[in-house]
């Protein structure tokens, strides 16, 4: 925007506060995958808090196979002049260069994502070192707390991406959910040993333990394909939902977008889930996860 | 208003549940608002951070909109934070096409106005002649103008801009005081709440 004026010296820009702030916004909201401007609008018509710009979904990142990579900047670029509404994209698991390029051309938050082939084996993206807020995938409190102590400044769990099942979604849930429960029973001396089973920080665990919650944002994602799954993961403690091939995959996306963000509304409400579960149309094809050879499973990429 | 007020804070989509702390360690007492029988039993409202768009469309799928804008005209005290500001605003610029408010204050707001994610800041300011603040702005929206019944409580240093707005029982930030511990603005605005 040419009018934005210059940030003075008494104020800063990707503070802590600032980054895990804007996650804060985006709660009891869905943030949708698209692939094209057209798609953006019809997530944000639909009331979309966000949306999250790539090339292929994972159904077809599954199905084409390759190396996936960080989206065109011209189709980023697309998406951004379309919608009004935040804009996220992925970048590979320790690409910092993609993510550079991401918050050069001025993306909302970045995530650093396992639906993407990842870059490096071995380290994760150093995200203290960004303006760009980061997201990242998370199968167990560990895993969070690993992100977070590298810059993440808001969590999703992993699921299982372009599965249409959400059972992977559940499984992470209830984990991240169930160890943060655990972590609250233990005495002060058995959190030392907490933090080295988990591989975080003393100070992170016992801030947790005590707080019973992250100190970020925590949303769902992977396998979310109907209104009742998104209704649940808010019910298992997710505080917002990203749904990925779910909603273009479907017979009818601008109904099924819309169904979905009012279900996670009224995600304690069946009456209201079971109104706007009427009349979508064909939800997207799923894929039993249990047939997955570990090969081909997205939640095994970082760790 | 002898009693501690009950204050709603409209639940739909954004970040409820740190207004519902900022109002409940003023005193007051803080409920979720998200249907019209909710809206009736409360004696004020706040409208909270979030996406203005979503806020806008579950408020009108959800039959609130018209009861809000109802209770608004009629006086109901209300503070909105950032999309809550564009919500009470009676004019917006940089909306989506038909983009509806509650309106409410006199004022023109532009939406995302001081930028992107990456040029969303924090700074300290002075509102309401109470001191400096820490305020956290996050792709915030500011006013543009304001009628003459408008209170200006509120500039940020980056360009002077006008990011604290007050009208009768209408109260708007572009920053997130919610955001920071600093209860500040949410006693300002339950000591409004008392007086009217």
């Amino acid at each position: 925007m040419s009018s934005t004026p210059e940030i003075t010296d008494t104020a800063v820009t990707g503070t802590a506060r600032v980054k895990r702030g804007m996650a804060e916004m985006l709660k009891g909201g869905v943030i949708m995958d698209v692939v094209t401007p057209e798609q953006a609008k019809i997530a944000e018509d639909a009331g979309a808090v966000a949306v999250m710009a790539l090339e292929r979904v994972p159904a077809d990142i599954r199905a084409e196979g390759g190396v996936s990579r960080m989206s065109d900047p011209d189709m980023i670029d697309g998406i951004i002049a379309g919608v009004s509404i935040p804009v996220m994209a992925k970048a590979r698991i320790g690409h910092l260069v993609e993510a550079q390029v991401l918050q050069a051309i001025g993306v909302d938050y970045v995530d650093e994502s396992e639906v993407l082939t990842p870059a490096d084996e071995a380290n994760h993206i150093d995200k203290w070192a960004f303006t760009v807020p980061f997201v990242c995938g998370a199968t167990n409190l560990g895993e969070a707390l690993r992100r977070i102590t590298e810059g993440a400044a808001m969590i999703r769990s992993k699921g299982e991406a372009g599965t249409g099942n959400v059972v992977e979604a559940t499984r992470h849930m209830r984990r991240i959910r169930g160890d943060i429960k655990r972590l609250a029973s233990l005495d002060e001396a058995e959190l030392y040993a907490a933090a080295k089973e988990l591989q975080a920080p003393y100070e992170l665990v016992a801030e947790i333990a005590k707080t019973g919650k992250l100190p970020v944002v925590l949303f769902t994602a992977g396998g979310i394909a109907t209104p009742a799954d998104a209704a649940m993961m808010m019910q298992l403690g997710a505080e917002g939902v990203f749904v990925g091939s779910g909603i273009f995959k479907s017979g009818d996306p601008a109904k099924r977008a819309a169904a979905i963000v009012k279900a996670t509304t009224f995600y304690d409400d069946p009456d209201v889930i079971a109104k706007v579960s009427r009349g979508l149309g064909e939800a997207m094809v799923g894929i039993n996860v249990a047939t997955l050879p570990d090969s081909e499973r997205l939640a095994n990429r970082g760790w | 208003m002898t009693s501690a007020p009950t204050i709603g804070v409209l639940a739909l989509q954004g970040d409820v549940r740190e207004h519902v702390r900022s109002l409940q360690a003023t005193g007051a007492r803080a409920v979720t608002v998200r249907r019209p029988a909710e809206l009736e039993a409360v004696d004020a409202l706040v409208v909270p951070g979030g996406e203005s768009t979503t806020i806008w469309k579950l408020a009108e799928a959800f039959e609130l909109l018209e009861p809000l804008r109802m209770r608004v005209k009629s006086g109901m005290p209300a503070y909105g934070s950032c999309a809550g500001m564009i919500m009470l605003a009676d004019r917006i610029e940089g909306g989506v096409e038909g983009q509806q408010t509650l309106g409410g204050i006199d004022m023109v707001v532009r939406r995302n106005a001081f930028g992107r994610q990456v040029d969303s800041f924090e700074a300290s300011l002075d509102f309401a002649g109470r001191g400096p603040m820490r305020a956290v702005f996050i792709r915030a929206p500011w006013v543009e103008s304001v009628g003459a019944d408008v209170e200006v409580l509120g500039l940020a240093e980056p360009g002077d801009r006008i990011v604290a707005v007050r009208q009768g029982p209408l109260l708007a930030t572009s920053f997130h005081p919610e955001l920071t511990g600093d209860t500040r603005v949410h006693s300002y605005f339950v000591e409004m709440v008392r007086e009217l």
